[in-house]
């Protein structure tokens, strides 16, 4: 997908397991099949640097990275959206140290959910080879103008074997365009300033600027999504909503566990149960009337962070989640279950019993545990 | 994103709605409408009748606040000057 975008710049530093974008992207460079400048960094820390400068010369600028290579962005990935740079990137999501640990969770791209990036989660190859492309046109908006991040899952996804469909090089071309920045530093014509410094009258009002850019992502999204469509076949949604509409109990989960979830949902369904799935796609911005119009009829629902997030009440996405059903959705019961953290092996069996926890919490009215771990050894 | 805006239509009355977006400045020599030496605590002071206008003070200035005179010496523009002092060590005479 890198090679039919061709980008203009891509600066990336290799590591697992996002080492393989890179790593094939740069024997495309090799063979001239794209005619990007791929620059070949000393870290992370200098790679998105070397995509913010390249970014703000006017270049389509894109990278890859995970865990502890995000973590040494993090300063960088800040500058860049607060600079209001359009750059993409593919977080493919690992665990962040320590204890040292290459295998997948969400602990890395939720760490960075406040830094102004949109932030898009996909299920599959199929949905992130989708999402990367129309993270183009979403990041380059004139409403938008803002990076985004690409997720997905470390090795479940990112090293599996799957079959999907490819559009052809020239309409993946003609949909992304071509980058025609309102300001660029290398337009001699309009020669501009960034990075500036800002004092206590000015600073508030660019962050509430870059307030409403994010906001705006989501339409930009919609629209953009939907425009996908016609030249796929494929629509997608902010969120994926899987035999929901007559659900009594729901979870709510992100990336690739959300395809096994299916599969337990399915069995469910199957013994008379009434079981249903969201799907969180958009997750920055957070598409909070959304969420909560969709899960206003069910009686319980589990929301499923594959990151702790050590705030002791509950996990990212399930803050957000119950803090946006408060007021508009009371009294449907809400739990957190924390899972599958550092590569933890989460099955339709293991899904299976959050559904039967709901199930109890739906039947007796009453909240047992409301933060839970599931499978951890007690 | 919103058009361009004039240098003096960016002041502390300017809403969140038309400020620059990312905080760009587009435009060259935006610095002159700024007063940005007011917080100075030490100023250099040319001595007329020991400057030989060398000019080796002009191009280590942080901040273009040495200005060549037609007298062949120099002026300091003390609205950008913020009182470093690396001209005073790079002065010869």
């Amino acid at each position: 997908m890198l090679r039919q975008i061709d980008p203009d710049v891509v600066a990336a530093f290799p590591i697992t397991p996002s080492t393989e974008v890179p790593q094939y992207f740069s024997q495309f460079v090799a063979n001239g099949q794209v005619r990007t400048e791929f620059v070949a960094v000393e870290s992370e820390h200098s790679a998105m640097s070397a995509c913010i400068g390249a970014e703000a010369a006017g270049a389509r600028t894109m990278t890859a990275t995970s865990s502890q290579g995000l973590a040494l962005m993090w300063e960088m990935l800040y500058i860049a959206a607060s600079m209001r740079l359009p750059i993409v990137m593919t977080t493919v999501n690992r665990a962040l140290s320590a204890p040292i640990n290459i295998h997948n969770d969400h602990s890395d791209a939720m760490g960075a959910r406040d830094s102004g990036w949109v932030q898009i989660y996909n299920e599959n190859n199929q949905e992130a080879y989708d999402s990367l492309i129309m993270a183009i046109r979403v990041a380059e908006h004139a409403d938008v103008q803002l990076p985004v991040m690409i997720c997905y899952d470390g090795f479940i996804t990112s090293h599996s074997v799957e079959n999907i469909m490819l559009l052809e090089d020239d309409l993946v071309k003609s949909f992304v365009g071509e980058y025609k920045p309102q300001y660029s530093l290398l337009d001699k014509e309009h020669p501009v300033s960034m990075g500036m410094f800002d004092l206590p009258a000015f600073y508030f009002e660019h962050k509430r600027q870059q307030a409403e850019a994010i906001k705006n992502a989501k339409q930009v999204l919609i629209d953009v999504q939907n425009e996908f469509a016609k030249i796929s076949g494929r629509q997608y949604g902010l969120f994926e909503e899987y035999k929901l509409d007559d659900a009594d109990i729901a979870i709510v989960i992100a990336n690739s566990t959300a395809g096994t979830a299916k599969d337990t949902v399915d069995m469910l369904r199957e013994q008379g149960v009434k079981a249903g799935l969201l799907k969180i796609r958009l997750f920055r911005p957070f598409p909070a009337d959304e969420i909560v119009k969709a899960l206003s009829h069910v009686k319980a629902v589990a929301v499923m962070d594959k990151a702790e997030g050590f705030s002791a009440a509950g996990g990212p996405i399930f803050v957000d989640v119950r803090s946006a059903m408060y007021g508009k959705a009371d009294g449907i019961k809400v739990i957190n279950y924390i899972y599958g953290l550092g590569g933890r092996d989460v099955g339709v069996y293991d899904v299976k019993r959050v559904y039967d926890h709901l199930q109890t919490i739906a039947d007796s009215g009453q909240i047992d545990n409301l933060y839970n771990y599931l499978g951890i050894r007690e | 994103m919103s058009e361009i805006k004039k240098i003096e239509e960016v002041n502390e009355d300017i809403s969140w709605r038309d400020i620059t977006p990312g905080g760009i400045a587009p435009w060259a020599g935006g610095a002159e409408a700024f007063t940005t030496g007011d917080w100075r605590t030490m100023r250099p002071v040319l001595i007329e009748d020991k400057c030989t206008g060398c000019l080796l003070c002009w191009p280590t200035c942080p901040d273009t606040s040495i200005m060549p005179t037609d007298d062949g010496k120099i002026k300091y523009d003390y609205d950008h000057c913020k009182g470093c002092g690396i001209c005073v060590e790079t002065d010869r005479s």
